[in-house]
Order: structure tokens, then sequence, then C-alpha cells
């Protein structure tokens, strides 16, 4: 669905985001990218729709070449809810923010009516329908941000920072979505610091540092590994890290991690 | 050091050394937009004092930025509406304080450093405060340098704000409300724009500051896991009423703080569960301390 052939991006300022990246994503997989502010993730995600070009190297969506499409075309793929809404958001009203791209994609007014309805209520923006999104909270934004891509049903969803501002009924509903998404077959690419949220979702895990992956695989092993993350920047869950607390002494009671489960001679808990 | 800058700290570490005094203090407060139905805030009572590091958390949308505004003086200043009981902050009652007399008791950190960062130069940037309130150059150069070795930017001093990382840059907005000398800090969901790591380093200089300073610091924040090892109280608040107020641990153990919508910590939230299937634990957010006692109590010792 998605590669990265030897990609290197080199801002204007001469600086390198990202060097040599090589990644393969396949449909309906689930991605999370971890790594310290700076280490390239934003700038990863954003040559999957185009925003970004590779300075050297190639990026593939569905096997054609970004380069050779534009955003616009990239964008009926690939969804991306940016980190800071403000960067996103610019309608007079919930309403036509969240129409906005449907109307650009076409969409029939009946279409329109409908994913729009669906859209605001399951993301609780309903009473806020005519209100500037200017006007919203840091947490509402975002979640706007969210209801505007999957109103349009991209195949590709891109969450960049998504629980950020979120409180814990939000970041539950949050969850939720994701796991839908990943039941409906989407591929999803979460980008986030949040590895309390990341790690139970067991997601296959990216870790970036300087420009670089310098780790690949599932979250459940990668989180274990104490020198990796550390190297990385990326701070481990705190479940993970109380198990091996208590692996470390020999005589300690059983203890093990499976299905971003601890169980301590049983199953304690999520 | 001068023995004037050395005044003037005992003055600023809560007048006189006297740091045990009340900083903040609502009294019965209700407060209601002027298009709204409902109170944003209802008879809420909140006594801070002099050096605590207290947490304010809930649900979006729970009252928390109409709290804040009330304690800097937004409300009733700038947003009027219907205003119910009173605010008091160090000497100054809010609603009868002059903004410019708050601005230097109240100090408020936005959540993204961007918003709060607009000159050329790092310590031009820290100086701007400054420069409003026309102190004297000889006193601005001394206050600049001590909250840029305060904040251990130094170094950063003629760099340009736009380069620096997130972490810094939330270090040299932190340094331009320290320079003014608040008694009491704002921070709005300060770590939420960085990673862990910085956050984590974020989180001890906020300790430190208040260790040397005596500064109060006020905090809003979803993610507790970082913030709550340095927290004297946390604050929970719901549909704009206050309905939880304790030291952390006791707070995070209450079964109650959950169904308020606040996010419990992986380690704090296993502890409860543990305890309700019987396990006799003590209340605590380290892995590190849960292993001990998990240990302990599986060996017998």
């Amino acid at each position: 669905m998605i590669e990265f052939r030897d990609v290197t991006f080199v801002h204007q300022t001469g600086k390198a985001a990202l060097r040599d990246v090589n990644l393969k994503v396949e449909k309906a997989e689930m991605l999370a990218v971890v790594g310290e502010n700076g280490a390239g993730k934003t700038t990863l995600v954003k040559h999957v729709n185009g925003l970004l070009k590779p300075t050297k190297g190639t990026v593939l969506v569905d096997g054609e070449e970004t380069t050779k499409k534009s955003t616009a075309e990239l964008s009926r793929k690939v969804g991306i809810a940016f980190q800071n809404p403000d960067h996103q958001l610019f309608s007079e009203s919930v309403e036509a923010e969240t129409a906005f791209a449907l109307k650009n994609f076409g969409f029939s007014r009946e279409l329109i009516d409908q994913r729009l309805n669906w859209a605001l209520q399951f993301f609780g923006l309903e009473e806020y329908r005519n209100s500037s999104p200017l006007a919203l909270s840091g947490g509402e934004k975002k979640r706007l941000t969210l209801a505007c891509i999957l109103a349009w049903d991209p195949e590709v969803v891109i969450l960049d920072e998504p629980t950020v501002g979120q409180d814990a009924i939000q970041k539950e509903k949050l969850s939720g979505i994701i796991k839908m998404l990943r039941s409906t077959g989407k591929t999803t690419i979460i980008v986030s610091h949040d590895v309390e949220f990341i790690w139970p979702l067991q997601p296959r895990l990216v870790v970036m540092s300087q420009g670089r992956v310098v780790a690949d695989g599932p979250a459940d092993t990668l989180m274990r590994d104490e020198g990796l993350l550390e190297g990385a920047r990326v701070m481990q869950p705190q479940l993970v890290e109380l198990y091996q607390r208590l692996r470390r002494r020999p005589d300690s009671p059983f203890a093990s991690v499976n299905d971003a489960r601890l169980w301590i001679t049983g199953p304690v808990v999520s | 050091m001068g023995i004037a800058t050395l005044l003037d700290i005992q003055r600023w570490k809560g007048l006189g050394g006297n740091n045990m005094g009340e900083i903040l203090r609502v009294q019965n407060l209700s407060f209601r937009y002027p298009e709204a139905t409902k109170f944003a805030v209802r008879d809420f009572d909140l006594t801070i004092k002099g050096g605590e590091i207290v947490i304010l958390a809930g649900p979006s949308g729970c009252g928390k930025s109409t709290l804040l505004r009330a304690v800097n003086g937004l409300i009733p200043h700038m947003y009027t509406g219907e205003y119910l009981g009173s605010v008091s902050v160090g000497d100054h009652k809010v609603s009868e304080a002059r903004m410019s007399e708050l601005a230097q008791t109240v100090g408020l950190l936005f959540q993204n450093p961007e918003n709060q960062i607009f000159m050329f130069s790092v310590e031009r940037d820290i100086a701007f405060g400054l420069e409003n309130l026309a102190v004297p150059p000889d006193e601005m150069r001394t206050r600049v340098d001590e909250a840029m070795r305060q904040l251990g930017i130094t170094d950063l001093a003629q760099r340009a704000p736009h380069e620096l990382s997130d972490g810094q840059k939330q270090r040299v907005a932190l340094a331009g409300v320290i320079v003014m000398r608040p008694r009491l800090i704002i921070l709005d969901e300060p770590t939420s724009l960085l990673d862990p790591k910085t956050a984590v380093e974020l989180v001890e200089l906020v300790r430190r500051l208040r260790d040397e300073t005596g500064i109060t610091f006020l905090i809003v924040e979803h993610r507790l896991e970082l913030l709550v090892r340095i927290a004297d109280r946390l604050v929970v608040m719901s549909e704009g009423r206050k309905v939880l107020d304790g030291g952390p641990e006791e707070v995070l153990a209450d079964e109650r703080a959950a169904a308020y919508g606040i996010s419990i910590p992986p380690i704090p939230r296993l502890r409860n569960q543990l305890k309700r299937d019987g396990l006799p634990l003590e209340n605590g957010f380290g892995p590190d301390e849960l292993a001990e006692e998990l240990n302990r109590e599986a060996l017998g010792r």
C-alpha cells in the first residue's frame, strides 16, 4: 500500500529530516511511529500524501510514485489529521469544514449530508454545527479534524499525536475508533508520544531517531528493549517496566506480558 | 550575588520568606457566560498555599479554563458574565485589581510555546515583559540573566527562538514568565507537545524552581503519569464543581476519580485493581515500588 525506498529528505535549511528510510506498509496494517521531537516522524507521514516529496529516493502509494501525483489526488486516498489542528481548519463553520473535502471530491448532496451527520454525531460535535471551528477548545478541534477525514472515508488514515488535549473518555473513544479502522481494513498510521495509549493497541511499531528508522517490529517486542528505547529517547510503558522489574529477581512471582496484558500468576489488567 | 538581588529574592520568595501563607483563595465562586444557560464554574472553593504544586484535572468542558481565567483576571476584566463569590491572589482581589498588577503576580505558560515566543533573540524575548513595565536596564539585565540561569538556557541567549527545539522553546517561554517574578505560575497542559523524556525534564525543572524560589504552581494536565510525582495536591473538577481534592496518591486511589473522567495512570490503576482483588498494597506511582511490594507479598518478606 505504502512504500518508502531509500528516502532522504533535506529541508531548505540543509538539515536532513529523513535519512535512507526504507519502509513498507501493507494494506490494513496498523503502524505506530514513535521517537523524540525532531526525530522525523511528521516529516515521514507528510510524504505519504505528497505534502513533501523526497529529496532522494521514492515513495509509492498503491504502486504509484507520489512525485507523479498531486496532493489533491493523493488526499482522496490518504487522510492526515495533523498534530496542530489550527493548521488545518479554515471554514466559517464546523458544518462547512466537515463538508469541504466531500464537496471537493464531488460527493452527491445526499451523501454529503449523510456523512456529515454521521461524523458530527460520532465525534460529539453536533451542538457546534454552526459555530466557528476557531471557537472550539483544543480537544474539540482535534476531534473535528478527525471527523473531517473519516467523513470522506480514505483508505489510509494518518493520526499525528491524536491524544494531545484529550481527556480519558475521549482517549477511550479514540482507541475504539482506531480498532474500528483496523477491523474495517483501513491502513492506519499513528504518530504518538503517548506510549501508554499505543501499547495496548499492539501495533507494528516503527522507532525513529535523527531521521532514521532504528527499529521496526511488533510493539510488544520492541517496548521491552530498554536499550533501544533509551537510545531513541522513548519512554517504556509503565506496565512493561513493572514486568521487567518483577522479572529481574529470579525468585519473583511469575509475571509475563502477553497480548498487551500484564499477567501476574494470572491475568491482572490490560 | 549583590545584596539588592538577595533581598529581592527574599521578597519574591513569598514576601519576607514567609512562604506558607495563602497565595490563592477562591471562595464560593460561580461564573456564567452571558449566552450560557449553565454556570461554567459553580460554588467553587480552593485555597493554595505558597510553594505548593497543585494539579487541576477533569474532563473537557468541566470548567478548568474558566477557573484559570478567573484566577489570572481575564474573568471578570475581559470576559463578563454573572460572577458570584471572590478570587484573591496574594494581596489582590482579582475583580478589583488592575490587570497590570495581576500580570506581575500570576504568570501563565500556554500549552504551545510558539504562541508566547516572538522576538528575534532568546534574551530579548525573555526581557519583553519587563520592557513593557519600563524596568530600568540594569535591573532588567540582572533579572534576565537570572531567569536564563535558572532555566539552564544561558548559552541560548543570542539564538533565534524559532531555531530551538520544542523543549528549549518551552524553557524560553517559561523564562519569560519567571522573569516577571510572579508568585503563582499557571501551566496549561505543559507537557502535551513534548516527547516523554523532554516532558520528564520539564517536570523536574518545575520541582527545582519551586524548591529554589518558592513559586507556587497550578498545573492543568490530562497526562497525569509524569506530573503526579511532583505534585502536592490533585484537584478534580466535574461539571464546574470541585469534586476531589487531596494528595495525588489518595485521589488516584479513590474509585470516584475514574468515574469523573480522570485518566488514571497505569500503575495506580493496577494498584486499585489488585487492592480490589484483596492484596494489601499501599498507594504509589512508580513501577519500582510496586514491584517491591508485589515481591514482598508473593514471597512473604
